[in-house]
């Protein structure tokens, strides 16, 4: 202790524990943080005919390499589930420039998805595609679910996900149609102006807890038409255009046998 | 004795019972009185009833809800019947009773449904009476004292449909109260203590549910019940407005007596509103608080709105730019971000509710009583206020639906603010100009009408060769309807100089009074009146020759124009 004690006014100690604090961090840090799976199981011809894929539909805009070009930003490192993510919805190859990439109709079928989506696995590491029991909403707690959403998707997304504008003509989708695996992919890749809720941030068993909750509000609601769950907006209108509408009809009915 | 038993006597149970407390009270004249009232008969008189019967289901139905809703700030976890996704959460016990009584109370759920529909309809019920009264000139002498009373009810119903919404205590009517601490901080001086004795401290504190409470189950109700009370009596101590007609006059009352005509329709009425607001809360969901969670003062959802009569509040704030409009005096901030529009643009709106009838008596200098309702075309300026009203209301209305306008309509939510901040100063004057046109355009049809009859598509050629087209005159009844108007004139004021040459006190303000009534008065169209009538007739006497031959029960009894064949 002595020893130590004395050379603490040494002059490399500054630098010695500058060394031993990178060293440790860097230690933690390999140990603690999220490995970022690649698709292992991706064989080399898949990689070939995502290549062969991606340069047909995706280079126009990504670059030969999918190094990005001044239209579309760089696929190194997005991985797997930012691909299946975009291919599978049909938000990539892209209809049309517009504030946002719109859904349509899926262009490349399952096996040419999983090909582009090993193809710009390779590329670099990024998210994986989650195992149908990463999302299966049977094994998440939807009540810790409602609390996640609460505070991290409903200023966006509505209350129960029916959808909300952005700015600028962009908008948060609904999620009632999007399935449970778009939606851990759209958590962990932050599509379009959604940021990205990485594992240390929402944990894959709290993403899997939000996705019970979103399946549990398509169950309809307990109290009868949800009137697409938009709240008092819609509410007021319907007011208005049934309440007010058939008592008025029924008034006209009434007096007309007045005059 | 025998003078007494002289009248028959009662045989029937109920008929002695009638006997019994008519000896007691004489309420037997007062039913008589009641019975017999005449009142007269049009869909839209029952516009009011709507709201009347809302009113009384929103009684009914909150009577029940008040048996199991706890208005209680305490904490508790939520463990029960209702949504798995509620299941252990921390929440106010005033949240957690709104859903034990949505999913554990029988028919609970549908009680609280049916209760905040009846609201929604309450509210709607009351703007389309006040727009018949408005439209119409009901408020008119002797009904401004009515007229003041049902604002007051609509301001209340605003207050009552505020609480209520708040009471479950869920994350968007946390938001609403946000709102409501924002604004009044926003008061000059006095806001911040405002909201803490609002409040009992910081927002949101834990007094505010049990005062909303009390507001919201005791004293609204009361006010309302009470000026409900009034608003009736008046009415029927004014007799009821009738619409223009064939001998309707300011001076009788033409319709049927209350029992049973009236009575029958009213209660129908009743039904019906009944009927329709129990459909309505068993077959659509509204407002299910569980959606948005117990109250946590961080997270707000989209598509956070207030009920749709507060709207206009929300589109009056969402179109305020922040930028600039917060200022910093000697070290205290006036947010005239929140204040102008929160606080001045519905006191300007209310303003104009309280002040109109006695504007329209001022710049009309009219005094006599008035109980034939008036066309709306006939007062072109005050319609055409009406309408820009309503324009700036619902243009409000829409701003605070920007972005559900923007989602469904895929456009873009900053250029649709743009619009609106566009449309709030430019939509009521273009409502307004445009209305009153339409107005005089319809008064000028009217006159043609009068003067010349319908166009029958008949054409005749004489014998010397001259061709016209059969005009069959109106009969009485649509000519009374439209010759018996009054087009009012700008006001005439004394001149600035009496004979002597001195100057008039009170002159500059007469003169500005008579600005105003010049914007009321200076485009009209005068009825047509009996001389032109006769002179119309003279001029088209082939055609009333004609018509004559066609229609012969139009030439009787034409009451004051005299024909000439």
């Amino acid at each position: 202790m002595k020893a130590l004690a004395a050379r603490r006014h040494h002059r490399a100690a500054p630098v010695v524990l500058l060394l031993l604090a990178l060293l440790v961090t860097g230690g933690v840090y390999a140990v603690l943080a999220p490995s970022p799976a690649t698709a292992d199981t991706a064989s080399t011809a898949d990689i070939e005919t995502g290549k062969k894929l991606f340069q047909a539909n995706c280079a126009t805009c990504h670059g030969p390499n999918a190094e990005g070009t001044s239209q579309a930003p760089s696929l190194v490192g997005v991985g797997a589930a930012a691909v299946d993510f975009q291919v599978s919805t049909g938000r990539m190859p892209m209809q049309m420039n517009g504030p946002q990439a719109q859904q349509k109709p899926r262009q490349m079928d399952e096996e040419q998805t999983a090909a582009l989506a090993a193809y710009v696995a390779s590329l670099g590491p990024g998210p994986a595609i989650p195992t149908d029991e990463q999302v299966d909403p049977a094994l998440g707690d939807s009540s810790n679910g409602a609390l996640l959403f609460r505070t991290n998707c409903a200023m966006c997304h509505n209350a129960v996900g029916a959808g909300g504008a952005l700015s600028e003509g962009k908008w948060a989708p609904a999620l009632w149609d999007v399935s449970e695996r778009n939606i851990y992919q759209a958590m962990v890749t932050g599509p379009q102006s959604m940021p990205v809720f990485n594992d240390a941030n929402i944990t894959p068993e709290e993403k899997r807890d939000i996705i019970a909750f979103l399946v549990e509000q398509r169950e309809g609601s307990a109290g009868g038409m949800a009137l697409g769950a938009l709240g008092p907006v819609s509410e007021g209108l319907w007011a208005w255009v049934v309440g007010i509408g058939l008592i008025i009809g029924a008034a006209v009915w009434i007096g007309a046998k007045s005059s | 004795m025998s003078t007494i038993h002289s009248a028959a006597q009662p045989t029937t149970p109920i008929g002695k019972t009638a006997d019994y407390l008519d000896q007691r009270t004489k309420v037997g004249v007062l039913t008589k009185q009641l019975v017999r009232k005449v009142f007269p008969d049009h869909w839209s008189f029952m516009l009011g009833e709507i709201a009347l019967w809302s009113f009384v289901v929103l009684i009914l139905s909150g009577f029940f809800l008040t048996m199991f809703f706890e208005p209680s700030m305490a904490l508790t976890h939520y463990h029960g019947e209702g949504p798995a996704s509620m299941q252990g959460q921390l929440m106010s016990v005033a949240f957690a009773s709104t859903v034990d009584m949505s999913f554990e109370v029988r028919g609970g759920l549908l009680m609280r449904q049916i209760h905040h529909w009846s609201a929604l309809v309450f509210m709607a019920g009351i703007v389309v009476h006040m727009m018949r009264v408005f439209f119409t000139g009901a408020f008119r002498k002797p009904r401004e004292l009515n007229y003041l009373v049902g604002v007051t009810m609509m301001i209340l119903g605003l207050g009552a449909g505020f609480t209520g919404y708040s009471l479950p205590d869920d994350v968007l009517s946390g938001n609403g109260l946000r709102i409501t601490d924002g604004v009044v901080k926003s008061i000059p001086i006095i806001g911040s203590y405002m909201s803490y004795f609002i409040f009992g401290g910081e927002f949101p504190g834990e007094h505010i549910i049990p005062r909303l409470f009390t507001l919201h189950i005791l004293v609204i109700p009361a006010l309302l019940l009470a000026l409900i009370g009034l608003h009736l009596f008046l009415m029927v101590l004014n007799k009821h407005t009738q619409y223009p007609g064939g001998g309707r006059t300011d001076r009788n009352v033409v319709g049927y007596p209350a029992v049973p005509a009236f009575a029958t329709k009213m209660g129908g009425n009743f039904f019906i509103v009944f009927g329709v607001l129990a459909l309505m809360g068993g077959t659509m969901a509204i407002n299910n608080v569980w959606n948005y969670g117990p109250f946590d003062p961080s997270p707000v959802s989209a598509g956070a709105q207030p009920d749709w009569y507060m709207l206009f509040l929300e589109g009056s704030l969402r179109l305020m730019p922040g930028q600039g409009t917060e200022w910093v005096i000697g070290g205290y901030t006036l947010s005239l971000n929140v204040l102008i529009p929160a606080v001045v643009v519905p006191g300007l709106l209310f303003t104009f509710l309280f002040v109109y009838p006695f504007l329209e008596a001022k710049v009309t200098g009219d005094h006599r009583e008035h109980h034939v309702l008036d066309r709306p075309r006939n007062v072109p300026v005050r319609t055409g206020l009406g309408v820009a009203f309503l324009a700036a209301f619902v243009i409000l209305a829409l701003a605070g639906s920007n972005d559900l306008i923007a989602t469904h309509f895929a456009l873009s939510i900053n250029t649709i603010t743009w619009v609106f901040r566009v449309l709030i100063f430019v939509g009521p004057v273009f409502a307004f100009w445009i209305t009153k046109r339409i107005c005089l355009g319809l008064q000028r049809k009217d006159r043609e009408l009068v003067l010349h009859g319908h166009e029958t598509g008949r054409i005749v050629r004489f014998a010397n060769g001259e061709y016209i087209e059969v005009h069959r005159p109106l009969d009485e009844h649509d000519r009374w309807l439209r010759v018996n108007y009054e087009a009012h004139k700008p006001l005439e004021i004394a001149p600035a100089m009496d004979a002597r040459g001195v100057r008039r006190k009170g002159y500059m303000v007469d003169r500005q009074w008579q600005r105003v009534s010049r914007f009321f008065f200076e485009d009209r169209v005068e009825p047509v009146t009996p001389a032109e009538l006769a002179a119309a007739h003279a001029h088209g006497g082939h055609d009333e020759l004609e018509a004559e031959r066609g229609t012969p029960e139009l030439v009787s009894g034409s009451g004051n124009v005299e024909r000439e064949h």
